[in-house]
Protein backbone atom coordinates (compact mmCIF):
# COMPACT_ATOMS: atom_id res chain seq x y z
CA UNK A 1 0.00 0.00 0.00
CA UNK A 2 0.83 3.54 -0.74
CA UNK A 3 2.61 5.13 1.97
CA UNK A 4 0.73 8.69 1.27
CA UNK A 5 -2.52 6.93 0.70
CA UNK A 6 -2.23 5.66 4.73
CA UNK A 7 -0.91 8.89 5.98
CA UNK A 8 -4.48 10.65 4.12
CA UNK A 9 -6.82 7.85 5.15
CA UNK A 10 -5.08 8.39 8.93
CA UNK A 11 -5.66 12.00 8.36
CA UNK A 12 -9.37 11.40 7.54
CA UNK A 13 -10.03 9.39 10.25
CA UNK A 14 -8.60 11.97 13.02
CA UNK A 15 -10.74 14.35 11.15
CA UNK A 16 -13.77 12.51 11.91
CA UNK A 17 -13.33 11.92 14.98
CA UNK A 18 -12.75 15.37 16.13
CA UNK A 19 -15.50 16.37 14.20
CA UNK A 20 -18.01 13.99 15.54
CA UNK A 21 -17.41 14.86 18.82
CA UNK A 22 -17.36 18.33 18.49
CA UNK A 23 -20.81 19.00 16.13
CA UNK A 24 -23.33 20.49 18.59
CA UNK A 25 -26.21 18.55 16.36
CA UNK A 26 -26.21 14.72 17.73
CA UNK A 27 -27.98 13.60 14.90
CA UNK A 28 -25.01 14.78 13.13
CA UNK A 29 -22.32 13.58 15.60
CA UNK A 30 -24.43 9.57 15.23
CA UNK A 31 -24.40 10.14 11.42
CA UNK A 32 -20.34 11.87 11.49
CA UNK A 33 -19.44 8.68 13.70
CA UNK A 34 -20.78 6.37 10.98
CA UNK A 35 -18.56 8.10 8.17
CA UNK A 36 -15.17 7.48 10.95
CA UNK A 37 -15.53 3.68 11.09
CA UNK A 38 -15.98 3.35 7.16
CA UNK A 39 -12.65 5.10 7.15
CA UNK A 40 -11.43 2.61 10.03
CA UNK A 41 -12.59 -0.12 7.56
CA UNK A 42 -10.42 1.22 4.69
CA UNK A 43 -7.34 1.60 6.99
CA UNK A 44 -7.91 -1.51 8.36
CA UNK A 45 -8.32 -3.23 4.42
CA UNK A 46 -5.00 -1.37 4.17
CA UNK A 47 -3.29 -2.98 6.56
CA UNK A 48 -3.88 -6.83 4.61
CA UNK A 49 -6.82 -7.35 7.73
CA UNK A 50 -9.90 -7.86 5.94
CA UNK A 51 -11.74 -9.85 8.51
CA UNK A 52 -11.44 -6.93 10.81
CA UNK A 53 -12.53 -4.63 8.10
CA UNK A 54 -15.79 -6.42 7.02
CA UNK A 55 -17.01 -6.75 10.28
CA UNK A 56 -16.42 -2.85 11.06
CA UNK A 57 -18.03 -2.16 7.58
CA UNK A 58 -20.90 -4.32 8.83
CA UNK A 59 -20.95 -3.38 12.69
CA UNK A 60 -19.38 -0.07 13.02
CA UNK A 61 -20.83 1.87 9.94
CA UNK A 62 -24.00 -0.16 9.60
CA UNK A 63 -25.49 -1.63 13.07
CA UNK A 64 -23.84 1.20 15.35
CA UNK A 65 -25.03 3.85 13.38
CA UNK A 66 -29.03 2.64 13.18
CA UNK A 67 -28.58 1.97 17.14
CA UNK A 68 -27.26 6.22 17.80
CA UNK A 69 -29.82 7.43 15.53
CA UNK A 70 -32.51 5.40 17.43
CA UNK A 71 -31.20 6.65 20.43
CA UNK A 72 -31.26 9.79 19.93
CA UNK A 73 -34.63 10.13 17.96
CA UNK A 74 -35.96 8.41 21.38
CA UNK A 75 -34.10 10.88 23.87
CA UNK A 76 -33.30 14.60 22.10
CA UNK A 77 -31.08 16.15 19.61
CA UNK A 78 -29.82 19.01 21.67
CA UNK A 79 -26.63 19.36 22.99
CA UNK A 80 -24.65 22.17 24.87
CA UNK A 81 -20.75 21.04 23.65
CA UNK B 1 18.46 15.13 12.30
CA UNK B 2 18.15 12.94 9.73
CA UNK B 3 17.89 9.63 11.54
CA UNK B 4 15.31 11.55 13.92
CA UNK B 5 12.96 12.23 10.51
CA UNK B 6 13.27 8.79 9.44
CA UNK B 7 12.26 7.23 13.15
CA UNK B 8 9.69 9.67 12.74
CA UNK B 9 8.57 8.34 9.61
CA UNK B 10 9.21 4.51 10.63
CA UNK B 11 6.25 5.46 13.62
CA UNK B 12 4.27 7.92 12.43
CA UNK B 13 1.18 6.10 12.94
CA UNK B 14 1.77 5.15 16.38
CA UNK B 15 1.30 8.87 16.88
CA UNK B 16 -2.05 8.99 14.95
CA UNK B 17 -3.42 6.34 16.99
CA UNK B 18 -1.89 8.26 20.07
CA UNK B 19 -3.81 11.34 19.00
CA UNK B 20 -7.59 9.42 18.14
CA UNK B 21 -7.20 7.77 21.55
CA UNK B 22 -6.73 11.32 23.16
CA UNK B 23 -9.49 12.04 21.13
CA UNK B 24 -11.76 10.07 22.84
CA UNK B 25 -10.47 10.20 26.10
CA UNK B 26 -10.83 14.24 25.82
CA UNK B 27 -14.47 13.38 24.50
CA UNK B 28 -15.09 10.85 27.47
CA UNK B 29 -14.00 13.42 30.16
CA UNK B 30 -14.87 16.97 29.17
CA UNK B 31 -17.90 16.60 27.15
CA UNK B 32 -20.79 17.05 29.24
CA UNK B 33 -23.87 14.98 26.80
CA UNK B 34 -23.96 11.32 27.54
CA UNK B 35 -24.21 10.32 23.94
CA UNK B 36 -21.13 12.58 23.36
CA UNK B 37 -19.30 10.30 26.05
CA UNK B 38 -20.71 7.24 24.13
CA UNK B 39 -19.12 8.36 20.93
CA UNK B 40 -15.71 9.41 22.76
CA UNK B 41 -15.88 5.75 24.25
CA UNK B 42 -16.46 4.24 20.72
CA UNK B 43 -13.81 6.48 19.17
CA UNK B 44 -11.07 5.09 22.57
CA UNK B 45 -11.89 1.48 21.44
CA UNK B 46 -10.88 1.71 17.80
CA UNK B 47 -7.85 3.60 18.48
CA UNK B 48 -6.61 0.48 20.64
CA UNK B 49 -7.82 -2.01 18.04
CA UNK B 50 -5.54 -0.26 15.06
CA UNK B 51 -3.03 -0.02 16.89
CA UNK B 52 -3.38 -4.18 17.73
CA UNK B 53 -3.72 -4.55 13.78
CA UNK B 54 -0.84 -2.54 13.25
CA UNK B 55 1.23 -4.49 15.41
CA UNK B 56 0.47 -7.39 12.72
CA UNK B 57 0.91 -6.02 9.80
CA UNK B 58 3.77 -7.10 7.84
CA UNK B 59 5.44 -5.16 4.98
CA UNK B 60 4.16 -6.77 1.57
CA UNK B 61 2.68 -9.44 2.77
CA UNK B 62 -0.84 -10.26 1.63
CA UNK B 63 -4.26 -11.04 3.65
CA UNK B 64 -4.35 -13.97 6.18
CA UNK B 65 -6.20 -16.21 3.21
CA UNK B 66 -4.20 -19.54 1.86
CA UNK B 67 -2.82 -18.57 -1.42
CA UNK B 68 -2.52 -21.96 -3.26
CA UNK B 69 0.43 -20.04 -5.53
CA UNK B 70 2.61 -18.80 -2.16
CA UNK B 71 2.10 -21.70 0.04
CA UNK B 72 3.34 -21.70 3.48
CA UNK B 73 6.87 -22.21 3.52
CA UNK B 74 7.61 -18.52 4.35
CA UNK B 75 5.39 -17.10 7.05
CA UNK B 76 6.21 -12.92 5.69
CA UNK B 77 4.17 -13.51 2.99
CA UNK B 78 0.71 -13.79 5.12
CA UNK B 79 -0.15 -11.05 7.53
CA UNK B 80 -0.04 -12.44 11.39
CA UNK B 81 -3.97 -13.78 11.91
CA UNK B 82 -3.88 -12.99 15.74
CA UNK B 83 -4.83 -9.59 16.13
CA UNK B 84 -7.02 -9.35 13.65
CA UNK B 85 -9.09 -12.73 15.69
CA UNK B 86 -8.77 -10.34 19.09
CA UNK B 87 -9.83 -7.15 17.50
CA UNK B 88 -12.66 -9.05 15.12
CA UNK B 89 -14.67 -10.35 18.54
CA UNK B 90 -14.15 -6.95 20.09
CA UNK B 91 -15.74 -5.18 17.61
CA UNK B 92 -18.66 -7.31 18.09
CA UNK B 93 -18.64 -6.79 21.83
CA UNK B 94 -18.28 -3.15 21.71
CA UNK B 95 -21.23 -2.86 19.49
CA UNK B 96 -22.88 -5.05 22.06
CA UNK B 97 -22.00 -2.63 25.06
CA UNK B 98 -23.07 0.38 23.01
CA UNK B 99 -26.31 -1.14 23.17
CA UNK B 100 -26.06 -1.73 26.88
CA UNK B 101 -24.84 2.26 27.17
CA UNK B 102 -27.84 3.57 25.22
CA UNK B 103 -30.19 1.87 26.87
CA UNK B 104 -28.63 3.40 30.31
CA UNK B 105 -29.20 6.79 28.62
CA UNK B 106 -32.01 6.00 27.44
CA UNK B 107 -33.43 5.70 30.87
CA UNK B 108 -31.54 8.68 32.57
CA UNK B 109 -33.27 10.72 29.67
CA UNK B 110 -36.84 8.84 31.11
CA UNK B 111 -36.34 10.39 34.46
CA UNK B 112 -34.53 13.24 33.95
CA UNK B 113 -35.61 14.71 30.72
CA UNK B 114 -32.09 15.77 29.87
CA UNK B 115 -28.92 14.06 28.85
CA UNK B 116 -26.53 17.09 29.85
CA UNK B 117 -24.57 15.43 33.10
CA UNK B 118 -24.05 19.07 34.47
CA UNK B 119 -28.46 19.24 34.55
CA UNK B 120 -28.86 15.95 36.11
CA UNK B 121 -26.19 16.42 38.89
CA UNK B 122 -27.71 19.90 39.90
CA UNK B 123 -31.17 17.99 39.92
CA UNK B 124 -29.76 15.18 42.07
CA UNK B 125 -28.84 18.23 44.35
CA UNK B 126 -31.92 19.59 44.54
CA UNK B 127 -33.54 16.50 45.18
CA UNK C 1 -12.39 21.45 34.05
CA UNK C 2 -12.34 21.71 30.31
CA UNK C 3 -8.88 23.09 30.65
CA UNK C 4 -8.08 20.06 33.42
CA UNK C 5 -9.01 17.78 31.00
CA UNK C 6 -7.30 19.28 27.94
CA UNK C 7 -4.25 19.31 30.21
CA UNK C 8 -4.73 15.71 31.71
CA UNK C 9 -5.16 14.11 27.67
CA UNK C 10 -1.85 16.27 26.42
CA UNK C 11 -0.05 14.81 29.47
CA UNK C 12 -1.44 11.11 28.47
CA UNK C 13 -0.81 11.60 24.56
CA UNK C 14 3.21 12.80 25.44
CA UNK C 15 4.15 10.09 27.67
CA UNK C 16 2.55 7.74 24.89
CA UNK C 17 4.33 9.05 22.40
CA UNK C 18 7.45 9.23 24.38
CA UNK C 19 6.96 5.24 24.46
CA UNK C 20 6.54 4.71 20.60
CA UNK C 21 10.51 4.41 20.33
CA UNK C 22 9.46 1.00 21.83
CA UNK C 23 7.38 -0.23 19.48
CA UNK C 24 8.07 -2.16 15.82
CA UNK C 25 8.09 -0.11 12.80
CA UNK C 26 5.12 -0.79 10.67
CA UNK C 27 4.92 -3.93 8.56
CA UNK C 28 7.87 -4.81 10.57
CA UNK C 29 8.20 -8.80 9.64
CA UNK C 30 11.03 -9.42 12.33
CA UNK C 31 8.65 -7.67 15.24
CA UNK C 32 8.56 -10.09 18.18
CA UNK C 33 4.64 -10.47 17.72
CA UNK C 34 5.49 -11.87 14.16
CA UNK C 35 8.05 -14.05 15.17
CA UNK C 36 6.76 -16.22 17.61
CA UNK C 37 3.35 -17.71 17.38
CA UNK C 38 2.36 -16.42 13.50
CA UNK C 39 3.78 -18.82 11.84
CA UNK C 40 2.64 -21.88 13.64
CA UNK C 41 -0.87 -20.30 13.14
CA UNK C 42 -0.08 -19.86 9.41
CA UNK C 43 1.70 -23.35 8.37
CA UNK C 44 -0.44 -25.48 10.50
CA UNK C 45 -4.11 -24.28 9.79
CA UNK C 46 -4.30 -25.81 6.60
CA UNK C 47 -3.04 -29.75 7.16
CA UNK C 48 -4.56 -29.56 10.96
CA UNK C 49 -8.01 -28.39 10.16
CA UNK C 50 -8.57 -27.69 6.46
CA UNK C 51 -9.11 -24.65 6.33
CA UNK C 52 -7.58 -21.89 4.48
CA UNK C 53 -8.45 -18.78 6.29
CA UNK C 54 -6.16 -18.40 9.08
CA UNK C 55 -8.09 -15.89 10.64
CA UNK C 56 -11.59 -18.64 10.68
CA UNK C 57 -9.01 -21.20 11.87
CA UNK C 58 -7.84 -19.65 15.20
CA UNK C 59 -11.25 -17.47 15.84
CA UNK C 60 -13.04 -21.19 15.56
CA UNK C 61 -10.35 -23.61 16.90
CA UNK C 62 -7.06 -22.55 18.16
CA UNK C 63 -8.87 -19.83 20.11
CA UNK C 64 -12.19 -21.56 20.87
CA UNK C 65 -12.59 -20.70 24.32
CA UNK C 66 -11.83 -16.94 23.76
CA UNK C 67 -14.56 -16.90 21.01
CA UNK C 68 -17.08 -19.20 23.33
CA UNK C 69 -17.24 -16.36 25.70
CA UNK C 70 -17.27 -13.56 23.79
CA UNK C 71 -20.15 -14.90 22.40
CA UNK C 72 -21.64 -15.72 25.73
CA UNK C 73 -20.91 -11.52 26.35
CA UNK C 74 -22.87 -10.85 23.66
CA UNK C 75 -25.54 -12.59 24.85
CA UNK C 76 -25.27 -10.90 28.27
CA UNK C 77 -25.23 -7.34 26.49
CA UNK C 78 -28.57 -8.36 24.64
CA UNK C 79 -30.31 -9.76 27.98
CA UNK C 80 -28.96 -6.70 30.36
CA UNK C 81 -30.43 -4.64 27.61
CA UNK C 82 -33.24 -6.32 28.17
CA UNK C 83 -33.62 -6.18 31.89
CA UNK C 84 -32.45 -2.29 31.86
CA UNK C 85 -35.30 -1.16 29.24
CA UNK C 86 -37.58 -3.60 29.50
CA UNK C 87 -38.03 -6.08 32.68
CA UNK C 88 -37.44 -2.98 35.07
CA UNK C 89 -39.42 -0.45 33.59
CA UNK C 90 -41.92 1.42 36.00
CA UNK C 91 -45.53 0.72 35.54
CA UNK C 92 -48.27 3.39 35.11
CA UNK C 93 -46.72 4.98 31.94
CA UNK C 94 -49.14 7.22 29.95
CA UNK C 95 -49.28 5.42 26.73
CA UNK C 96 -51.86 5.80 24.09
CA UNK C 97 -52.48 3.93 20.64
CA UNK C 98 -53.07 5.03 17.44
CA UNK C 99 -56.09 3.19 15.01
CA UNK C 100 -56.70 4.49 11.38
CA UNK C 101 -60.68 3.30 10.57
CA UNK C 102 -59.92 2.22 7.00
CA UNK C 103 -62.73 3.41 5.26
CA UNK C 104 -63.31 6.57 6.57
CA UNK C 105 -59.36 7.39 7.24
CA UNK C 106 -60.70 8.82 11.03
CA UNK C 107 -57.89 8.14 13.59
CA UNK C 108 -58.60 7.16 17.02
CA UNK C 109 -56.66 7.16 20.57
CA UNK C 110 -57.06 5.22 23.18
CA UNK C 111 -55.37 4.94 26.31
CA UNK C 112 -52.64 2.20 27.41
CA UNK C 113 -54.72 -0.46 28.43
CA UNK C 114 -57.89 -0.46 26.26
CA UNK C 115 -56.95 -1.68 22.46
CA UNK C 116 -58.92 -2.43 19.54
CA UNK C 117 -58.18 -6.45 18.61
CA UNK C 118 -55.91 -7.25 16.35
CA UNK C 119 -58.71 -9.25 14.80
CA UNK C 120 -61.07 -6.07 13.49
CA UNK C 121 -59.99 -5.94 10.07
CA UNK C 122 -61.52 -2.34 9.45
CA UNK C 123 -59.07 -0.90 12.09
CA UNK C 124 -54.93 -0.87 11.85
CA UNK C 125 -52.88 -0.29 14.28
CA UNK C 126 -50.67 3.31 13.36
CA UNK C 127 -47.07 4.65 14.83
CA UNK C 128 -47.68 7.45 17.18
CA UNK C 129 -45.49 9.86 14.82
CA UNK C 130 -46.49 7.90 11.75
CA UNK C 131 -46.08 9.76 8.44
CA UNK C 132 -46.81 8.40 4.93
CA UNK C 133 -45.17 5.59 3.99
CA UNK C 134 -43.29 5.90 0.68
CA UNK C 135 -44.58 3.05 -1.50
CA UNK C 136 -41.28 3.13 -3.40
CA UNK C 137 -38.65 2.82 -0.45
CA UNK C 138 -40.84 -0.01 1.40
CA UNK C 139 -41.22 -2.23 -1.93
CA UNK C 140 -37.18 -1.93 -3.05
CA UNK C 141 -36.05 -2.55 1.14
CA UNK C 142 -38.28 -5.72 1.68
CA UNK C 143 -36.96 -6.84 -2.42
CA UNK C 144 -33.17 -6.57 -0.71
CA UNK C 145 -34.26 -8.51 2.36
CA UNK C 146 -33.79 -12.15 0.65
CA UNK C 147 -30.48 -11.03 -1.27
CA UNK C 148 -29.16 -9.91 2.00
CA UNK C 149 -30.08 -12.90 4.01
CA UNK C 150 -28.93 -15.45 1.52
CA UNK C 151 -25.46 -13.11 1.56
CA UNK C 152 -25.67 -13.64 4.50
CA UNK C 153 -25.84 -17.48 4.94
CA UNK C 154 -22.96 -17.79 2.28
CA UNK C 155 -20.59 -15.47 4.12
CA UNK C 156 -21.44 -18.11 7.37
CA UNK C 157 -20.78 -20.99 5.06
CA UNK C 158 -17.74 -19.65 3.38
CA UNK C 159 -16.09 -18.20 6.44
CA UNK C 160 -13.13 -20.66 6.02
CA UNK C 161 -12.52 -20.33 2.84
CA UNK C 162 -13.40 -15.78 2.33
CA UNK C 163 -13.05 -13.40 4.41
CA UNK C 164 -16.74 -13.57 7.12
CA UNK C 165 -17.64 -15.82 9.18
CA UNK C 166 -20.47 -16.32 12.20
CA UNK C 167 -20.10 -12.66 13.15
CA UNK C 168 -20.52 -10.88 10.15
CA UNK C 169 -22.82 -13.10 8.72
CA UNK C 170 -24.70 -12.79 12.08
CA UNK C 171 -24.91 -8.89 11.66
CA UNK C 172 -26.20 -8.96 7.75
CA UNK C 173 -28.89 -11.51 9.31
CA UNK C 174 -29.76 -8.83 11.68
CA UNK C 175 -29.14 -6.17 9.57
CA UNK C 176 -31.89 -7.25 6.93
CA UNK C 177 -34.07 -7.54 10.10
CA UNK C 178 -33.23 -3.92 10.59
CA UNK C 179 -34.04 -3.09 7.57
CA UNK C 180 -37.84 -4.31 7.77
CA UNK C 181 -37.93 -2.43 10.79
CA UNK C 182 -36.89 0.79 9.03
CA UNK C 183 -39.01 0.57 5.90
CA UNK C 184 -41.63 -1.05 7.39
CA UNK C 185 -42.73 -0.66 10.78
CA UNK C 186 -41.33 -2.16 14.36
CA UNK C 187 -44.46 -4.72 14.84
CA UNK C 188 -44.04 -6.62 11.32
CA UNK C 189 -40.31 -7.50 13.01
CA UNK C 190 -41.45 -7.96 15.84
CA UNK C 191 -44.22 -10.89 13.76
CA UNK C 192 -41.38 -12.36 11.93
CA UNK C 193 -38.98 -12.78 15.13
CA UNK C 194 -40.69 -12.20 18.03
CA UNK C 195 -39.03 -11.42 21.70
CA UNK C 196 -39.31 -14.77 23.05
CA UNK C 197 -38.29 -16.64 19.68
CA UNK C 198 -35.11 -14.22 19.68
CA UNK C 199 -33.79 -14.60 23.30
CA UNK C 200 -34.59 -18.50 22.58
CA UNK C 201 -32.54 -18.43 19.92
CA UNK C 202 -29.31 -16.02 21.03
CA UNK C 203 -28.98 -18.70 24.42
CA UNK C 204 -29.59 -21.72 21.36
CA UNK C 205 -26.18 -20.35 19.83
CA UNK C 206 -24.31 -20.22 22.92
CA UNK C 207 -25.52 -23.43 23.57
CA UNK C 208 -24.80 -25.19 20.60
CA UNK C 209 -21.22 -23.26 20.95
CA UNK C 210 -20.93 -24.66 24.58
CA UNK C 211 -22.22 -28.25 23.47
CA UNK C 212 -20.27 -28.77 20.72
CA UNK C 213 -17.46 -28.36 22.58
CA UNK C 214 -19.02 -30.53 25.73
CA UNK C 215 -19.64 -33.28 23.52
CA UNK C 216 -16.39 -34.15 22.91
CA UNK C 217 -15.48 -34.91 26.18
CA UNK C 218 -18.10 -37.88 25.57
CA UNK C 219 -15.42 -38.93 22.17
CA UNK C 220 -12.88 -39.04 24.01
CA UNK C 221 -11.17 -35.58 23.45
CA UNK C 222 -10.71 -32.23 25.13
CA UNK C 223 -13.67 -29.46 25.80
CA UNK C 224 -13.61 -27.54 22.40
CA UNK C 225 -11.43 -30.28 20.34
CA UNK C 226 -13.73 -30.77 17.32
CA UNK C 227 -10.75 -33.43 16.16
CA UNK C 228 -12.53 -36.08 18.46
CA UNK C 229 -15.38 -35.79 16.22
CA UNK C 230 -13.33 -37.60 13.61
CA UNK C 231 -15.09 -41.03 14.11
CA UNK C 232 -18.70 -39.29 14.33
CA UNK C 233 -17.93 -37.73 10.92
CA UNK C 234 -16.64 -40.87 8.98
CA UNK C 235 -13.60 -38.15 8.29
CA UNK C 236 -9.96 -37.78 8.84
CA UNK C 237 -8.79 -35.41 12.00
CA UNK C 238 -8.68 -32.77 10.03
CA UNK C 239 -11.66 -32.41 7.92
CA UNK C 240 -13.94 -33.19 11.62
CA UNK C 241 -12.01 -29.79 12.55
CA UNK C 242 -13.01 -28.15 10.22
CA UNK C 243 -16.87 -29.74 10.43
CA UNK C 244 -16.39 -28.67 13.87
CA UNK C 245 -15.43 -24.59 13.01
CA UNK C 246 -18.61 -24.46 10.80
CA UNK C 247 -20.98 -25.33 13.51
CA UNK C 248 -20.13 -22.95 16.31
CA UNK C 249 -19.52 -20.19 13.50
CA UNK C 250 -23.81 -21.53 13.19
CA UNK C 251 -23.73 -21.09 17.05
CA UNK C 252 -22.13 -17.60 17.13
CA UNK C 253 -24.48 -16.49 13.66
CA UNK C 254 -27.45 -17.26 15.79
CA UNK C 255 -26.24 -15.32 18.78
CA UNK C 256 -25.12 -11.88 17.10
CA UNK C 257 -28.41 -11.98 14.76
CA UNK C 258 -30.78 -12.06 17.84
CA UNK C 259 -28.80 -10.40 20.24
CA UNK C 260 -28.90 -7.49 17.90
CA UNK C 261 -32.16 -7.61 16.45
CA UNK C 262 -33.25 -7.88 20.54
CA UNK C 263 -31.52 -4.49 21.11
CA UNK C 264 -32.66 -2.70 17.96
CA UNK C 265 -36.02 -3.01 18.99
CA UNK C 266 -35.70 -2.23 22.71
CA UNK C 267 -33.39 1.02 21.65
CA UNK C 268 -35.47 2.03 19.11
CA UNK C 269 -39.24 1.44 20.67
CA UNK C 270 -38.05 2.90 24.38
CA UNK C 271 -38.39 -0.61 25.68
CA UNK C 272 -41.96 -1.01 24.85
CA UNK C 273 -41.75 -3.00 21.55
CA UNK C 274 -44.40 -1.08 20.43
CA UNK C 275 -43.68 1.20 17.95
CA UNK C 276 -40.06 1.64 16.09
CA UNK C 277 -38.28 4.30 14.17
Amino acid sequence: MILEIKIAMLVLVIVCAVASITIKDLLGAAVVFGTYSFMMCLLWVSMAAVDVAFTEATIGAGISTVLMIAAVFRTTRRTKD
Amino acid sequence: MHELLAEFGNKFHYYGYFAIMMIGLYAMIAKTNLLKKCIGLGIFQTAIMLFYVSIGAKEGAGIPILDPAVGTADPAAYANPLPHVLMLTAIVVSVATLGVALALVQNIHRDHGTLEEDEILQRLRGK
Amino acid sequence: MKRLALFTVILAGVLFAATASEFPRLGDPDSAPSRHLSPAYIQGSLPQTHTPNFVTAVLGDYRGFDTMFETAVVFLAGMSCFFILRALRRRGLTEVYYYRHKPTGVVLAMLAPRRISPRTSCFERIDADWTPQDMVVETMCLFMVPFIQVFALYVIAHGHYSPGGGFQGGVLLAASFILVGLSRDLRTVESLLTEKTAILTAAAGVCLYAGTGLLALFFGGNFLDYGAYASFFGAAVPAARSMGILIVEIGVALTVMATLVTIYKLVSSRGTVEEGL
